[in-house]
């Protein structure tokens, strides 16, 4: 049996994403003494069924090393990756499979363009434009890249608690100066959802190539990289109902091919001599080594199952409990939420009067209520919000209004335990 | 319904967590050392004035969650008139009590109330972080410590 071609055929309609848990067996189990209330999705969503299964199948049925093999295994597992690349571009709308490159997820996509696209392009005095609110892996890439070339990092200025971009003080930051402009697409820790299609335009327009973070929206809302425009783009699997280590970097095929090799190794040559080698085509340039296949496997499944939901309806879905979690939030007294009001996508950060953020997740914890708290890898954020750390509640399809209310009579306790 | 909890947040951390001991700036400080757990951004800076070996005064000041707070506030009071052999000695005990639930041997007064904190591992780091510095600060450490 063979996983190569296993795109499954159209799942029926959803009619209720809440029938939807039962594909996530993990949600059913009870977590000190209490049933699990996950809201911690923007670390990392729980797997369906579909996605561990034809992972488990792979692992059965098809297992072998890819490219190097002559044999039907081989030629199998060869196969399944390459579908799933193709997969992977129709989910992203990129105009070619070979646009697409398998990576560990989204900082080593980052990190592969700092240090290949970086170090190429980038000389003293460059600029890279980089926003306020990025998460430290599309931060520290570039300070990295920055020290080693002499280009400078300026950045687009966060207008406080609600957590919009100065558009404002756009014109007076993108000028020619800037080479690259790269930017999240939906904040982990504000749940601001940046209009990225517009922002690469005015990039492209003072000659400025631009990368998206996706990490936050690829899952959560319907991605087209044509559409938006970016020369770049970054996702994870882990984060989208696919497994852990591997994610993807969109390229445009221009960008790809000036750009040089990263790691060096098996895969990413066409010939080698004792003293120098020949690249591969994109993307296997960029690919060094045996890559991880079974990942591929699992995410493939996830693309399909997300699909079949439809992403425009779990964004909908994510953007009502997060409307609903503010409201309820911002009712309870003592609180304090950031982020925007409206548009945001389904994460929430908030705090509760002096209760400190990594007290307030250990109660919710015995409680059965998973959230995060800390500073979510936004430490300078953090910083021009006035705070250490926050509280996040963060959902996906398969949470409910009655997940967010829980959430909420568990706070009351906390604030009463805590004497608030 | 709260009884975990109960354990961790006795009555005298939350006590110490919202009216610490020693709360302020030494100045002038014989010895000062900052402790920052990068995870969660907490930030404790001790002060120490000391009579030859000892410790004579200390204090600290930062922000914190109420374990780490506590445990700053509740180690001030532990430590003064301590030697660095004797400081080293406690926190031996304390760094073996909330990492193993060892029960504290007895003359640890106070410190014993973080017995609790090794049934939640994410929070040993917050007790130990003013350990950390006030060892730093003792052994004249220049560079902040974290507790990664
Ligand atoms: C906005 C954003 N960018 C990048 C990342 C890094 O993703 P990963 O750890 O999967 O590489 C995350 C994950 O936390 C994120 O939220």
């Amino acid at each position: 049996m063979s996983t190569g071609n296993s795109t499954a055929e159209p799942l029926p309609p959803v009619r209720d994403l809440s029938a939807l848990r039962a594909d996530f067996p993990i949600l059913n189990q009870a977590v000190n003494g209490h049933p699990l209330v996950y809201l911690d999705n923007a670390a990392t969503s729980q797997k369906p069924v579909a996605v561990i299964e034809a992972m488990d199948r792979y692992y059965r049925c098809d297992n072998a090393n890819v490219h190097r093999g002559i044999h039907e295994l081989s030629n199998r597992a060869t196969a399944t990756m390459e579908n799933s690349r193709a997969r992977a571009a129709r989910f992203l709308n990129a105009a070619r499979s070979s646009e697409v490159v398998f990576t560990r997820g989204t900082t080593e996509s980052i990190n592969l363009v700092a240090a290949t696209w970086g170090a190429d392009n980038l000389r003293p005095g460059d600029q890279i434009l980089l926003t306020e609110m990025e998460h430290h892996s599309n931060l520290v890439p570039w300070q990295l890249v920055a020290r080693r070339t002499g280009a400078e990092l300026v950045f687009l200025p966060v207008t406080g608690d609600e957590g919009l971009l100065d558009l404002a003080r756009l014109d007076a930051l993108l000028t020619p100066r800037v080479r690259l402009f790269a930017l999240t697409h939906v904040s982990n820790t504000l749940g601001t959802v940046n209009p990225v299609a517009e922002l690469c335009e005015r990039a492209r327009k003072v000659g400025a190539v631009s990368l998206v973070d996706a990490a936050q929206s690829a899952g959560h809302l319907p991605l087209d990289v044509q559409a938006i425009g970016c020369d770049f783009l970054a996702c994870s699997g882990h984060k989208l109902c696919g497994p852990t280590g591997i994610g993807l970097l969109y390229g445009r095929q221009e960008q790809l091919e000036a750009m040089p090799p990263w790691q060096g190794g098996g895969e990413m040559i066409s010939s080698v001599d004792f003293h120098e080698s020949r690249w591969n085509v994109v993307p296997h340039k960029f690919e060094a080594g045996t890559p991880n296949i079974a990942g591929s496997v699992g995410l493939h499944a996830a693309f399909d199952y997300l699909d079949a939901i439809g992403r425009q309806r779990i964004f909908q879905h994510d953007q009502e409990l997060a409307g609903y979690a503010y409201e309820r939030l911002t009712t309870l007294s003592g609180t304090r939420v950031f982020g925007p009001r409206t548009g945001r996508s389904g994460v929430v950060s908030f705090l509760l009067d002096d209760v400190h953020a990594h007290d307030l997740v250990t109660a919710a914890d015995q409680f059965g209520v998973a959230l995060r708290g800390g500073h979510h890898c936004n430490q300078p954020l953090m910083r021009k919000l006035g705070v250490p750390s926050t509280a996040r509640a963060s959902f996906y399809f398969y949470n409910t209004r009655a997940e967010v209310d829980r959430l909420i009579e568990v706070l009351r306790e906390i604030r009463r335990f805590f004497g608030g | 319904m709260f009884d975990d909890l109960a354990d961790l947040y006795q009555q005298v951390i939350l006590d110490h967590s919202k009216s610490p001991r020693n709360f302020h700036r030494l100045d002038p400080a014989d010895r000062t050392a900052e402790g920052t757990n990068p995870l969660c951004g907490d930030n404790i800076t001790v002060f120490l004035r000391m009579d030859g070996a000892r410790i004579k005064e200390l204090s600290f000041q930062g922000s914190g969650c109420a374990i780490s707070k506590a445990s700053a506030s509740i180690m001030t009071e532990s430590l003064q008139g301590r030697t660095l052999t004797e400081v080293k000695g406690l926190f031996d005990q304390v760094h073996d009590m909330v990492t193993t639930g060892k029960s504290p041997a007895s003359d640890m007064g106070k410190l014993a109330v973080f017995a609790g904190v090794h049934r939640f591992p994410a929070r040993v780091k917050c007790a130990i972080l003013p350990w950390h510095a006030v060892l730093a600060a003792l052994e004249g450490q220049v560079n902040p410590v974290t507790t990664e």
